[in-house]
């Protein structure tokens, strides 16, 4: 609790001690908001690592070898993550559901055990030292991206590509029946979503002196923990996924007091909000409470007819 | 060359009594259980802790952590499941809440160390122990090259004989024909009479032990039992093998368990160990583009 007590009678100190953790914070809401952006058009995919990795590879690489500033090495990156989203978004958008899930899970591994593993330029299993890295001096680069990522998502979820996603989401079909190119829309959120996850990724690399190729980092671990902020936070609303990662990602300190018990703690409470809130954190109507069948029910409304 | 056919044998066995129990579940509920690696380590963690903590014999532990494993089956039910199926929650919510879950069971392990809370349950903490040579039958042949060790041998007959086992029930008894029912069409299996929340149950029970035996059968074979094993060698590899054989389909994940060892045995011989995971899901990759639907899945239909 000590924690949050900071947060508000010292929020200097706060900032100055916590710098790293809101950087991450930053990080895991821009990878949120790329998952929100394939789940708002209707497509699991959890591809986001792989970007990621193309991203961090790249712009630490370029930094390694050719000696370009941070910037450029990140946006080389970024496009990078975006021209390997078409090529991986080609033939993975004809899936749905839970298919195109393992196939962007196969993706995600077979970059990471295939290619990253493999090739001595990436230090294969060793890592790659990143010495121009710089922790502490990237945080304002990484909460504007943060904002303006966040932004962006939002103002296309609003506008006509959005209701194009939304209509995709709902019924592909229908969509295609109203003359909604369905597999362009799709594959501009699949892009959009590898553009901010490559992006995500160049920084984050910069937060660190290493690159790690662990499954935490680049694997499916952490595709499945980005997927988790989308959820648990509530995929109908661009804030929804932010919360969520600002949620997870401070999970460690809300339950601190729980020790090394704290996964147990974390877990219960993951399956506590999904129960009782499917539609995630943020989102529409109240808690989904389970009702004893002996418990007096509300009067029932004029039944709906829609 | 001999000996590693036969080890992919042995791995493909272990993968196809694993996927076996993951396509159940997502055949009678489209829903991707990812507590079932969490349950397989379970059963191997379990089996470990009553012989060498708990002073039980061999068969004793086998037997209980395949029960162990059965009932955590009616945990994910009742605790992931069954309150998201009330409140009609997007498939997806079900994959969180058996992470959640998942999570749970490999902190319990992970928290298991003499003088813990969880010490009745395991006291390794997280590193990875072997049942010392001796606690467990394991007598050894030498046929020309091959080392035929029994503990390894014994799988194969197992998984086969099990496989045949649900194979046969699912298709030729009357609860067999309820489970199809359910998968088919939950409402019209409920508007038949079907007690379909029970017939779920039995899914899971089913499903969680198969998942256990093959947590047990690896554990014992490969001499590996940490809180990792059903992350590192299972949960994904898993997916990969319903996904080769045809989703859902329970000869697909058999078919597709030897497939993947063989791929796997075959990168390893080829390539070097470092490429055996890249190839793996390589060969996953090209099958979900190729072929969808697995070798053995039907058609994928269009829902309007």
């Amino acid at each position: 609790m000590d924690f949050f007590f900071q947060l508000f009678s010292d929020p200097v100190g706060f900032w100055n001690s916590h710098t790293l953790l809101i950087a991450q914070i930053g990080i895991n809401g821009i990878l949120a908001t790329s998952m929100f952006v394939v789940l708002f058009s209707g497509q699991l995919s959890l591809a986001a690592p792989g970007f990621m990795a193309v991203g961090a590879y790249t712009s630490v690489l370029m930094g390694l070898y050719w000696h370009t500033p941070l910037a450029f090495g990140i946006a080389a990156g970024t496009v990078l993550a975006g021209v390997l989203g078409i090529l991986v978004g080609l033939p993975v958008l004809r899936l749905r559901g839970v298919f195109l899930a393992i196939a962007t899970i196969g993706f995600v591994e077979a970059l990471r055990l295939g290619v990253i593993l493999n090739l001595p330029i990436t230090g294969e299993g060793l890592g790659l030292k990143n010495p121009s890295a710089d922790p502490l001096g990237g945080i304002n680069l990484i909460l504007v991206s943060f904002v303006v990522v966040v932004f962006v998502a939002w103002r296309l979820s609003k506008g006509r590509l959005g209701h194009a996603w939304a209509a995709i989401r709902q019924d592909e079909i229908a969509a295609l029946s109203q003359g909604i190119h369905v597999a362009r829309y799709k594959m501009i959120a699949f892009v959009l979503s590898a553009v901010m996850a490559g992006f995500a990724g160049g920084l984050e690399a910069h937060l660190n002196f290493f690159v790690d190729p662990g499954d935490t980092q680049y694997g499916v671990t952490r595709a499945v923990q980005i997927l988790t902020f989308a959820v648990l936070g509530g995929s109908g609303f661009v804030l929804g996924p932010v919360v969520g990662a600002l949620f997870v990602t401070l999970l460690p300190w809300i339950f601190a007091a729980a020790g090394p018990y704290i996964n147990i703690v974390s877990g219960a409470f993951l399956i506590a909000i999904i129960v009782f809130r499917p539609q995630g954190i943020v989102g529409r109507g109240g808690l989904a409470v389970i009702r004893p069948s002996w418990w007096p029910r509300a009067r029932a409304s004029a039944p709906s007819t829609g | 060359m001999d000996q590693q056919l036969l080890n992919a044998i042995f791995i493909g066995s272990i993968y196809a009594l694993f996927a076996v129990g993951y396509t159940l579940v997502f055949g009678v509920l489209d829903i991707l259980n990812l507590a079932h690696s969490a349950v397989f380590m379970l059963g191997a963690a379990v089996t470990y802790s009553l012989v060498m903590n708990h002073g039980q014999s061999f068969w004793v532990a086998c037997i209980l952590g395949i029960a162990v494993s059965g009932f955590m089956g009616l945990v994910i039910e009742h605790v992931c499941l069954r309150p998201l199926r009330r409140r009609q929650a997007p498939p997806i919510a079900a994959l969180i809440s058996t992470i959640g879950l998942a999570l749970i069971i490999v902190a319990a392990i992970e928290q298991g160390q003499p003088g813990q809370f969880f010490a009745w349950l395991w006291v390794d903490g997280p590193n990875s122990v072997a049942f010392p040579s001796g606690t467990i039958p394991n007598p050894t042949w030498h046929v020309g090259d091959l080392t035929l060790e029994a503990s390894k041998v014994a799988i194969i007959p197992i998984s086969i004989v099990l496989m045949l086992v649900l194979g046969y029930g699912i298709r030729y008894t009357q609860v067999g024909r309820g489970l199809r029912a359910v998968a088919e069409n939950p409402r019209a299996a409920r508007l038949m009479g079907l007690d379909v929340d029970r017939m779920i149950s039995l899914t899971l029970v089913i499903s969680s032990a198969l998942g256990g035996l093959a947590g047990i059968l690896f554990g014992v074979a490969l001499g590996d039992i940490s809180p990792y094993i059903g992350r590192d060698n299972v949960e994904v590899r898993g997916l990969a093998v319903i996904v080769l054989g045809g989703m859902g389909s329970i000869p697909g994940a058999v078919v597709g368990g030897y497939l993947l060892g063989l791929i796997e045995v075959a990168a390893l011989v080829t390539l070097g160990s470092n490429a055996r995971g890249g190839v793996a899901f390589a060969a996953l990759f090209l099958m979900l583009i190729l072929r969808p639907q697995g070798l053995f899945g039907a058609q994928l239909r269009e829902r309007i």
